[in-house]
């Protein structure tokens, strides 16, 4: 049994691991990207996140002033017990978010929209979002927080198969010539892109692409994985750098995530995960112990529901294990 | 700062920001600030200019830096607050106020992130004999919580919640920051995209347009959009 008492103190605990500490991946991904960036000031800027990024662990200071919107993913363990169920963790989760945004402290980013309301707890009506998948064969569960920034970024559109790989290339550089330029995206971003399903699936997997993989990770699809380091190229030869000085900081990585969809049509979606990517996950045991990390490990085979069964022996054509 | 930092220049500014200093910066060097500034942003603006508030403070007195901003910050149960880090918002959202609040408050410098276009530099900054820096990154938001070693008062606060208040905070080597804009209109970010505007054509480059056009939409990537 997961206790109740337990969820609440693992989700303050990666609500502060998330706005203050940067994942070693995205660290080391602009560290490379420094060493090959031209543009002298694209460089000084990506040196002064380097440092700002060791004050805010060493102050114990949140890294960016807007902290985002904090948001959850919760992955649970089919056999996983959680005291007082999920309306339960539901609960704590929510009330470890008006904690953490006050002890860290977290800018209260969250208003009502039409009346501007501010709880000054990043609490609300819908909010945080919490979305929920499952995993065969575990009793663990995993709470993952992202705290994305909200205004620039990400677009969405309906593409037809005729506009095939031109048009996903156009739109992914309209996408980042638009926020990119001045650096509104926060580049050097991972580039999550939602290819198919439907447009709020479509949504979804693009930002899960940004947010739940790391830097260096790729789809198991080989063909999708070709994509995706296709589009980091050319996403950085645009002339942008960081701040949208010239450079070639763009893309850290770009992460694809794939939905069956409608004969007729290619849907896409662009997302960026600015220079704070902010994420960290809890494991918690059914005994009690937890473990944190910063690889959310959201897209499990199972999660791309790469099979008809259960059992993973029934492989659709075309998909990868 | 790191190594590529020191091939750009660096000054450090007082505040209230003289006629002459902000005379004497160029564009692409690097700013820290001693001193005092004020945070502002569409919540005060509307309160001021728009409802016609009487403002909290004499800003002629206090300081002619508004940065746009708003804070990770909480108060704590004596009263004080807690300030973690700071960076701002995108500043193109509130050119339609600057003149008013140029004219009426004695503001000469504006601290954002992203810049205004160059037509709101002509029109807006260059008769006020105004600037704009730019935060780094965005953003360095635990550098620039170091920056700041107290907070002198905060307005409105109740109103308008912790993000929209009037936060009037003190500055010890607030930065780095970058100057964006001189008194003359020039601008960093308008160098940078005619730069990459001459390359544009060629990135799209043998890539058919797709089938289904969108209104509203503008085909050409030089455009500006802020």
């Amino acid at each position: 049994m997961i206790k109740a008492e337990a969820i609440e103190r693992a989700s303050n605990e990666i609500m502060a691991k998330a706005a203050i500490d940067i994942p070693d991946d995205y660290k080391s991904g602009i560290k490379s990207m420094i060493n090959i960036e031209k543009g002298d000031l694209s460089a000084f800027v990506l040196e002064a996140m380097l440092e700002n990024w060791e004050v805010a662990t060493a102050d114990r200071r949140p890294m960016c002033g807007d902290t985002g919107v904090p948001r959850y993913y919760v992955k649970t363990g089919n056999e996983a017990r959680i005291e007082g169920g999920f309306v339960e963790l539901e609960h704590r989760i929510r009330r470890a978010t008006a904690t953490a945004t006050h002890n860290i402290p977290l800018r209260p980013n969250r208003v009502h929209p039409l009346t501007r309301q501010d709880n000054n707890n990043n609490v609300g009506m819908n909010a945080p979002e919490i979305e929920y998948s499952f995993e065969p064969d575990a009793d663990w569960i995993d709470i993952t927080t992202v705290h994305k920034g909200g205004l620039f970024g990400t677009d969405y559109r309906m593409l037809f198969p005729g506009d095939g790989i031109d048009g996903i290339k156009r739109f992914f550089l309209d996408v980042l010539l638009a926020f990119g330029k001045r650096g509104l995206a926060c580049q050097p971003a991972i580039v999550g892109v939602g290819l198919g399903g439907s447009k709020d699936t479509c949504m979804m997997l693009g930002k899960q692409a940004a947010c739940l993989r790391t830097v260096g990770s790729h789809h198991p699809q080989a063909e999708v994985a070709k994509l995706e380091d296709e589009l980091k190229q050319l996403g950085n030869k645009t002339g942008l750098g960081a701040m949208g000085f010239n450079g070639s900081s763009t893309v850290v990585d770009c992460n694809i995530e794939v939905g069956y969809t409608h004969t007729g049509g290619m849907p896409i979606s662009v997302h960026c995960f600015c220079l704070s990517s902010r994420r960290a996950t809890a494991r918690l045991h059914s005994d009690g112990s937890i473990e944190y990390r910063t690889d959310p490990e959201w897209f499990t085979p199972y999660m791309r529901r790469n099979t008809v069964g259960r059992d993973g022996n029934s492989v659709l054509a075309g998909a990868a294990e | 700062m790191g190594e590529r930092a020191k091939k750009l220049k660096t000054v450090r500014l007082q505040t209230p920001v003289t006629p002459e200093a902000l005379a004497e910066l160029e564009i692409g060097s690097v700013a820290f600030l001693d001193g005092m500034l004020y945070t502002a942003r569409e919540g005060i603006y509307e309160k001021i200019l728009t409802t016609g508030e009487t403002p909290p403070v004499d800003f002629t007195k206090l300081t002619n830096v508004n940065f746009h901003c708003a804070p990770a910050a909480s108060q704590n149960e004596d009263g004080s607050y807690n300030i973690g880090a700071v960076t701002a918002t995108a500043s193109f959202r509130f050119a339609k106020y600057l003149d008013r609040w140029f004219s009426e408050t004695g503001t000469r410098v504006i601290i954002g992130k992203g810049g205004m276009s160059q037509a709101h530099y002509n029109e807006l900054y260059v008769p006020h004999g105004a600037v704009y820096l730019t935060t780094v990154g965005y953003g360095t938001g635990a550098l620039l919580g170091r920056g700041i070693v107290g907070v002198e008062a905060v307005n409105w606060l109740d109103e308008l919640g912790i993000a929209q208040a009037m936060w009037i905070l003190k500055l010890k080597n607030f930065g780095p920051l970058l100057v964006e804009s001189d008194i003359h209109g020039n601008s960093l970010f308008e160098r940078n995209n005619k730069e990459v505007n001459e390359r544009v054509e060629g990135l799209y480059e043998g890539l058919k347009p797709p089938a289904l056009a969108r209104y509203g939409e503008t085909r050409n990537k030089t455009d500006e959009l802020i």
